[in-house]
């Protein structure tokens, strides 16, 4: 199991799970999301090949309403 | 800047000259429904993290289809220009955003724009392909630099943000007017339709407004008051209008008088 902080919150992950997989498990990977690993914006076409570790920063940020 | 009928803001024409925020709504189907009535293409939008522990709940893409209007991802709640830079990275990495609204707050009282901050950030953006539309001072030479800088609209504050006093200082919105290339679009602190009427009649190019509209009573008809407002204030500012008199002047031909 990996522990890492997503969205500020600790979370505990299987192993080695990609982006894609994570968002999958929050039902957003359909939605115009995107993602910040330990800081570096990860492309989207990257997310299939990038994987998750122990101790991972994720952020998932998406559109909300604003002035 | 004046003479098209479209706001052309770099590379889009926008039929309306109304730019609309999302925030402060009750809900999103009144979102959608002010939107609507408010006659806008563009609208601004926040970035903020996804709520992770309800997947269930609405987004605003539900109701407000990126693709039939304009997102304009804004940079609000930045103190910082790492901040603004960052979130503004990662709403191009969202959909391709280009266009975007930067705006960098130096005091959280008066949410009053960061001057050096913003400059700062202008340049940054610009060079990284951003077309950049800047929330800055009513301080003619900052909106000076930022066109410099290369911003495609200089957006000074009427007023503090979210405060509806309205228009506080016409000079300097018309210094600016006039002497800025790039469209000006009057951004923060109008508080009722009036206020946005006057601003086109200084000769701007455009107004974005959120809180006048999501704060009214009835926001669906405020929003349609507005983009009544714009265009009215557009319309007596391509007409030219009088000239004061300090005394009066009869309107009725003396001539022929019982």
């Amino acid at each position: 199991m990996a522990k890492i902080q997503l969205n500020g919150k600790k979370i505990t992950i299987k192993q080695k799970i990609s982006l894609f997989d994570l968002l999958k498990k929050y039902k957003l990977e359909k939605k115009k999301v995107a993602i910040e690993l330990n800081g570096i914006i990860i492309p989207k076409d990257l997310y299939k090949k990038k994987e998750i570790v122990n101790r991972d920063k994720v952020e998932v940020v998406h559109f909300i309403g604003g002035g | 800047m004046i003479k098209k009928n479209f706001l052309k803001i770099a590379n889009q024409n926008l039929k309306s000259r109304l730019i609309v925020g999302t925030g402060k709504y009750k809900s999103f189907k009144e979102t959608a429904e002010a939107v609507k009535a408010s006659g806008a293409d563009m609208v601004t939008v926040a970035v903020r993290r996804v709520n992770i522990l309800d997947k269930k709940k609405p987004i605003l893409m539900d109701y407000l289809n990126p693709k039939k209007i304009k997102y304009l991802p804004n940079t609000a709640g930045c103190f910082t220009s790492d901040d603004a830079l960052r979130t503004l990275r990662l709403a191009r990495e969202m959909g391709g955003w280009k266009m975007v609204k930067l705006e960098v707050l130096g005091d959280k009282k008066t949410l009053y724009p960061d001057m050096i901050e913003t400059l700062k950030s202008t340049k940054v953006l610009v060079k990284e392909g951003f077309k950049v539309l800047v929330y800055c001072t009513d301080d003619p030479l900052f909106a000076k630099k930022l066109e410099d800088a290369g911003a495609s609209a200089i957006m000074p504050l009427a007023s503090p943000i979210g405060s509806g006093l309205g228009i506080q200082n016409k000079v300097n919105i018309s210094i600016i007017v006039k002497q800025t290339k790039v469209p000006v679009i009057v951004d923060a602190g109008i508080g009722t339709a009036s206020d946005a009427t006057i601003a086109m009649e200084l000769g701007c190019d455009g107004v974005l407004v959120n809180s006048a509209i999501a704060n009214a009573n009835n926001p669906i008809l405020m929003a349609s008051s507005f983009k009544n407002a714009v265009i009215s204030g557009r319309q007596s500012f391509l007409s030219g209008r009088m000239k004061k008199n300090y005394f009066a002047k009869a309107s009725s031909p003396k001539k022929g008088i019982i």
